[in-house]
């Protein structure tokens, strides 16, 4: 029981330290000096170094959603319905959240172990006293590219798996390319694309924060670096879900779907 | 202590990590053109203090008062136009691992003297590698470099601004003998060539002996005694004398 409320305690706290984290973020981003050589940098890095991985995965998941729904829609003679189906799926969830954990994964880890690297070799320290503040050239930079670079990501991971599924959908049988389109474009509307585009804006964000975070408070040398890399993946994958979570309520209450 | 010609002051200095009383009552000045080494054990709080110079440490009681500025008291704007004039060697060196050996140098640059353009910059870079005689890594990698070649890159990136000051944590740990007294000698060198005031952290004697004007001996927290190596080698004190035996 007291190892369960200390485990307590200690989540709190660090749940105030990631809001005090998160609150000096925003300071840091609406006041000058702007850093933007190194955000662009930062995009460059977090989005078109991360495009192969997130769109090979993307067309994979088209692919084996389309091929497993096929068999359950044939049954129900529904197989017309196979564009329509695997569209919503992957448009509102699928791609978006795929897209999100691969980001967590690959990006969230790095920033975790390079921050948490230049954190216990002083290079932090170093740029604090070339003059230069670190929260804004570090942190602000990086956590503004993945919240602007993974809704990037996701929009083309949504187009790759769309094309996934349209060859997914053409291996067991014929449906033209015009009529796959054309019914796809048809089921998607406004209340499928925008909320699920906005909640990959969160993702970036959490995405961000949390490697952010737990690299810049990176302690107990080599292992606190590889300690923090880990946790910032899952940390950020479990908030990616939570998030998520939270979008479709919100997305069921205001009647988008 | 004399203070007429002081860049650094330190007054009655204390800071503390929880039960540990790292520094207490510590008080001592570096004057213009002087080279200082502060000697002690390793965990004494030698770089405890250097950080709290600079003001990456804030202090519990006490000021510090760093070209007239109390560092202690400085808001963030008025801490960075100090820190313009101060060098600081870390003993990890601290070169940025993402960026080149030039690009290392020119960082410092771009954010004190921005009015420079892209030729001006360059030659104050290879000034500076020049000054530490490797001016052929200029577009190498920290990672591609030996312990030794860092050390002179992080002296020539801390030695670009023309700093007043420099403060040098460890500069010879974790180096042969022979590299660290290549860096030493490279230390008063450059200190002789710009006119500089040294605050130098260490336990290295072969250093202390090559760099050192004056020395401080940090014990137990405090300015336990200061001298010239001469005068401290000659002292009965047993804490003293163990660091000379």
């Amino acid at each position: 029981m007291m190892i369960q409320t200390q485990g307590f305690r200690n989540f709190l706290a660090e749940t105030g330290d990631v809001a005090r984290f998160t609150a000096r973020f925003f300071k840091a981003v609406f006041s000058p000096r702007f850093e933007m050589a190194e955000f662009l940098r930062q995009c460059f890095y977090i989005g078109y170094k991360s495009l192969p991985l997130v769109m090979i995965t993307a067309f994979i998941m088209g692919l084996v959603i389309t091929i497993q729904s096929r068999p359950t829609l044939v049954e129900f003679g529904a197989e017309a319905w196979l564009p329509k189906m695997v569209s919503v799926s992957l448009v509102r969830e699928i791609a978006p959240v795929i897209t999100a954990l691969i980001c967590a994964g690959k990006i969230g880890s790095g920033i975790g172990a390079e921050l948490g690297s230049m954190k216990v070799t002083e290079q932090i320290d170093a740029m604090e006293v070339s003059g230069t503040n670190p929260f804004k050239f570090l942190i602000a930079t990086r956590v503004l590219a993945t919240t602007l670079m993974v809704p990037l990501l996701a929009v083309l991971a949504d187009t790759v798996s769309l094309y996934g599924g349209y060859l997914g959908a053409n291996i067991r049988g014929v449906v033209s390319w015009d009529l796959y389109w054309n019914q796809v474009f048809e089921t998607l509307v406004f209340g499928d694309v925008m909320p699920s585009l906005l909640k990959t804006f969160f993702f970036g964000f959490a995405i961000g924060i949390i490697g952010c975070y737990k690299g810049y408070n990176s302690n107990k040398g080599t292992e606190g670096v590889g300690r923090s890399a880990n946790s910032a993946v899952v940390i950020s994958s479990l908030l990616v879900f939570i998030i998520d979570l939270v979008a479709v309520q919100i997305t069921d209450l205001l009647n988008l779907n | 202590m004399s203070t007429d010609h002081a860049v650094i002051t330190i007054s009655h200095l204390n800071k503390s990590f929880g039960q540990n009383h790292v520094l207490r009552d510590f008080s001592f000045s570096l004057n213009k053109g002087e080279n200082v080494v502060v000697l002690g054990k390793s965990g004494s709080g030698k770089s405890v203090l250097i950080k709290c110079i600079i003001g990456l440490v804030k202090p519990e009681s006490g000021s510090v008062t760093v070209l007239g500025k109390d560092i202690v008291s400085l808001g963030h704007n008025e801490l960075d136009k100090v820190r313009a004039r101060v060098g600081f060697l870390f003993q990890s060196n601290a070169l940025y691992d993402s960026m080149s050996v030039r690009e290392n140098l020119e960082f410092p640059l771009r954010r004190h003297k921005n009015k420079l353009d892209k030729i001006q910059v360059t030659e104050l870079v290879l000034e500076a590698l020049d000054n530490v005689g490797l001016k052929h890594t200029v577009d190498m990698r920290p990672s591609e470099l030996s312990g030794g070649m860092k050390k002179r890159i992080a002296l020539a990136r801390t030695l670009i601004l023309k700093p007043e000051i420099i403060l040098y944590d460890e500069p010879t740990t974790g180096l042969d003998p022979i590299t660290g007294k290549e860096i030493s000698r490279l230390m008063r060198e450059l200190a002789q060539k710009y006119q500089t005031s040294s605050l130098i952290i260490s336990h290295d004697l072969n250093c202390v002996e090559i760099v050192a004007d004056r020395i401080v001996m940090l014990i137990d927290g405090t300015c336990y005694a200061v001298g010239t190596l001469d005068e401290l080698k000659r002292s009965t004190d047993p804490k003293i004398k163990t660091f000379f035996e």
